[in-house]
């Protein structure tokens, strides 16, 4: 009989795998889309191929405890490899595709990588170009022939197809070969190393243990459980660890079927096809989506979208009852079923979201805006906190009780606290053994059994955790009060006024802001409150302009604890540009640098004067320069409002 | 040799397209054709496919002879082309294009046709397997049921060669492939060109403006100018050859 439950976490990951493919043989356990066709891989046939190619390992020396890096696109062959590693006691590698080769050259010398897997002939060659700097490399496996009939004379490289026929010979000779390393491997074994977004220096790689992918699995159906029947779309990449802990942990959980798109510009497309019942994904994902719902809705006839605009309207309402679990009037029952019946269901329908029970995000910060629109179409979407440290997956939200400003409270069996420096602590068994060959990092990470998240947040009086931003970047008021600078501009950024903020406040008693106005919605807006207006310093001076994003201050402000508002802010006459500086070329704020070059606004908006003159030039692409003089009015967010008129 | 183009002149009233061009290609060679504007490249294309037929000389593929043959004929011996112009059904989907091409393949009479019955439904799925093995080798999967029309030029010039593909020939004409692509789409086409001659073994004529490409990639060149050849020969000889230089910069003739 198939254990089930925390049961599970007594195994190794290729231990559940033999035992699925024992109990559950014709169970689909993965699907990859080829040549237009929807191919299925049961559980048997995963196993078999793990085992063959596990066996086609041993045959070419593969030893106890050494590395396989992967670097492939969403293919069955990544699963094969990976479980044919761990059952032979060794630890699977996950590397970007899109990785250049000095950095596939690092990852593979820093783990030690004796066997890669490539997917094609573009990955090879990017081996080939670093080969003499990585000598622990002994073979390197492709899965696409494509193109590699050149390279057929090289005993470095091998084909996939070729090891798994190596494989099936050293079964003949060595039948137990395979089974019996599975029957030793130890859910305490480290069988995974997944990358740690290096945001600072280079990355680490988390050594994942088969207890810790088990133990997400599980407990994160606990909560949101799901069936083996259910479908499951992996599109992003292997080596990120949501991937592991979905396509993994999840499914080897007995989650669902794994289903693999045909190439990762269909990824789309195959989403409608499968339906799947579940889905994590980054907010760009989410925001890409609602963006194209937007344009084929306003290309669309005037009665459509205006039918489109009413059954929104009842959609939003039942929203904020589902988002607070709150039963819903009968009325509004009543119109939410005709609203489903006539449009949000063929709309899910046409997204592939039809049978979507849950859909995560996490990554980043998601507006609360395309949170109440993913819930007033009938999507349940919610929110995860989490990294690579904890399997991706620490907090997450409940069914109804979805708030767009938290990111939810622990799954079961983790815990959590905020330490003195206001750093989130995580502790549960998903917590990974360390960082590989790095005991520095592991200690100071990993101090005292709590995961050091390295993230600034607070805990909200229903238990729902707030992440503020990193600690590093976490400033202090003249008062010694916390705040992050960016945690306000994202929310300020959430209005469709607002195109760029940049907050100030460190070591000053109060917050104060500039704010970019953004020229084509503030444009739009004057244009349709008859505001005539001639350049953008123009417009970002208007007082009615001052009056509207004083509201979306106040709007802000609203949802912040007393000493983190915005009390004073200038309409900057000018957007912030990579350009010019004021930007990096990711589009992230360059503080300091603002700070010295617009210094005597920063010292009006704490100087208490409302109007500041300013000489400013502009630079145009021909290398032309012109002066002008400015006068920019500094606002307060409170207090008498601007005097409307001309 | 797998193709002889022998002595052939092509002439429009006064007009002389092509006089006395010889060309040979042998099998699983890939032979550029290079030349200023109005040299008569597209007109040797359109000789070897059948589109025009020679005034004087002889065009033979395998022993075939095709100096008089029509389009369909010439398809029939295993020669495709894929047109500088891109000639597709734009009201179809990319699919339905290659389906198309493959109409000549798999012999069933009526009946089975109708009741998609028998020899009928096995030609039909082999033919849809074969096409659906070009796209996945030309990258089209995202455009697979994707109306034509509506796809941007570089695609459709991808959509061509992959069509020209579907009727599995043993040599390819190429006319013009990387014109008007952008450079990320040229390297694309590159690759594709080389691997369908390194997968498939097919023969290629290629017509190409990009001297940097021909130079690359062919084993050997010709280079047409007004309707002759004044060159022919390894890549690296062809471009030191003074005549090829003269045809493409100019002379200065100021004295």
């Amino acid at each position: 009989m198939m254990p089930s439950g925390y049961e599970l976490k007594k195994y190794t990951l290729p231990q559940v795998l033999q035992m699925r493919a024992k109990a559950m043989p014709k169970q689909v356990a993965i699907r990859e889309k080829d040549l237009g066709i929807w191919n299925e891989i049961t559980f048997a046939d995963y196993y078999r191929h793990v085992t063959r190619f596990a066996a086609g390992l041993l045959a070419l020396g593969f030893e106890k405890g050494e590395r396989l890096a992967v670097i492939a696109d969403n293919i069955p062959e990544w699963l094969y490899a990976e479980l044919a590693t761990q059952a032979l006691g060794g630890i699977s590698v996950g590397v970007y595709q899109s990785s250049l080769p000095p950095e596939i050259a690092y990852v593979l010398s820093y783990t030690g990588a004796a066997f890669v897997v490539a997917e094609d002939q573009e990955q090879v060659d990017k081996l080939l170009e670093i080969r003499s700097e990585i000598p622990s490399v002994r073979k390197v496996i492709y899965e696409d022939p494509r193109g590699m009939r050149a390279y057929r004379d090289d005993p470095w490289i091998i084909g996939f197809d070729e090891v798994e026929r190596l494989g099936e010979e050293y079964l003949q000779k060595h039948p137990q070969a395979v089974e019996e390393r599975i029957a030793q491997g130890h859910p305490e074994d480290v069988c995974h190393l997944s990358l740690t977004s290096g945001t600072t220096g280079r990355p680490k790689a988390a050594m994942l243990r088969h207890r810790n992918l088990l133990h997400m699995g599980v407990a994160l159906q606990e909560i949101d459980p799901l069936k083996p029947t259910d479908d499951y779309l992996s599109f992003l990449p292997f080596a990120w660890i949501g991937e592991q802990m979905m396509s993994v942990g999840m499914a080897l959980a007995g989650g669902f079927a794994v289903n693999m798109p045909e190439s990762v510009e269909t990824a789309m497309s195959d989403l409608k096809e499968i339906g799947p019942h579940v889905m994590f994904s980054p907010p760009r994902v989410w925001e890409g989506t609602q963006s194209q719902i937007w344009v084929r809705i306003s290309e669309t006839y005037a009665f459509n979208r205006w039918v489109y605009q009413q059954m929104l309207k009842i959609g939003y309402r039942a929203a904020d009852y589902r988002m607070r679990g709150k039963p819903m009037p009968l009325g509004l029952r009543l119109a939410y079923w005709f609203a489903d019946q006539i449009m949000f269901k063929p709309l899910r329908d046409q997204l592939g979201f039809l049978r979507l029970r849950r859909a995560y995000t996490g990554g980043a910060a998601l507006g609360p805006d395309v949170f109440r629109f993913y819930h007033a179409i009938g999507v349940n979407l919610k929110q995860i906190y989490g990294q690579t440290e904890i399997i991706g997956i620490a907090f997450v939200h409940r069914d109804g009780d979805v708030r767009a400003d938290t990111v939810g409270v622990p799954i079961p069996g983790g815990e959590v606290k905020i330490s003195e420096r206001g750093e989130i602590l995580c502790r549960s068994d998903a917590v990974v053994a360390g960082y590989w060959q790095n005991p520095e990092a592991t200690a100071e990470t990993f101090a005292d059994g709590w995961l050091h998240t390295g993230d600034a947040g607070y805990l909200t009086p229903e238990g729902h955790l707030v992440v503020i931003d990193r600690v590093s970047d976490v400033m202090h008021t003249s008062t010694q009060q916390m705040f992050s600078p960016q945690f306000i501009e994202n929310k300020l950024k959430f209005s469709p006024y607002i195109k760029e903020a940049v907050v100030f406040g460190d070591q000053k008693p109060f917050l104060t802001a500039f704010i970019n106005v953004d020229p084509q919605t503030v444009g739009k807006w004057a244009e349709d409150n008859r505001i005539a207006y001639t350049t953008y310093i123009d417009l970002s001076q208007k007082p009615q302009v001052a009056e509207l994003i004083r509201k979306e201050v106040q709007a802000v402000n609203e949802g912040l604890p007393e000493h983190l508002r915005i009390q004073r802010f200038v309409l900057l006459y000018k957007l912030l540009d990579a350009d010019d500086d004021e930007l990096t070329r990711t589009g992230k704020v360059r503080r300091k640098f603002i700070m010295q070059r617009y210094q005597p606004i920063v010292e009006a908006l704490y100087s208490g004067t409302d109007k500041v003159q300013v000489d400013t030039e502009f630079k145009y692409q021909d290398g032309t320069v012109q002066k002008v003089s400015v006068e920019v009015r500094v606002l307060e967010a409170y207090g008498k409002p601007e005097l409307v008129g001309v | 040799m797998q193709l002889k183009v022998e002595h052939v002149s092509l002439n429009f009233g006064g007009v002389k397209a092509l006089s006395d061009v010889s060309l040979e290609v042998a099998q699983g060679e890939l032979v550029s054709v290079i030349g200023p504007n109005g040299a008569g490249k597209t007109s040797l294309l359109n000789c070897i496919s059948g589109f025009y037929h020679p005034s004087a000389g002889r065009i033979t593929f395998e022993g075939h002879d095709l100096t008089h043959a029509s389009p369909h004929q010439v398809t029939k011996f295993g020669i495709a082309r894929a047109f500088q112009n891109i000639e597709l059904f734009t009201g179809m989907s990319v699919l339905e294009n290659l389906l198309m091409a493959r109409h000549t393949f798999g012999h069933y009479n009526l009946l089975d046709n109708i009741l998609i019955y028998g020899r009928a439904m096995r030609v039909g799925v082999e033919n849809r397997r074969f096409c659906e093995e070009i796209i996945d080798f030309m990258e089209l999967e995202p455009y697979r049921k994707a109306l034509v029309g509506d796809l941007p030029y570089g695609v459709r010039k991808r959509v061509e060669v992959a069509r020209a593909l579907a009727l599995s020939p043993k040599l390819l004409l190429l006319d013009e492939p990387m014109a008007g692509m952008t450079l990320e789409e040229k390297e694309d086409m590159v690759r594709f060109i080389l691997d369908i001659r390194a997968e498939r073994g097919t023969t290629i004529i290629l017509i190409e403006h990009d001297l940097g490409v021909v130079m690359d990639i062919s084993d050997r060149v010709y280079v047409l100018d007004f309707g002759q050849v004044i060159a022919s020969g390894l890549p690296e000889e062809v471009s030191q050859n003074p005549r090829v230089q003269e045809a493409y910069v100019g002379v200065d003739h100021a004295v």
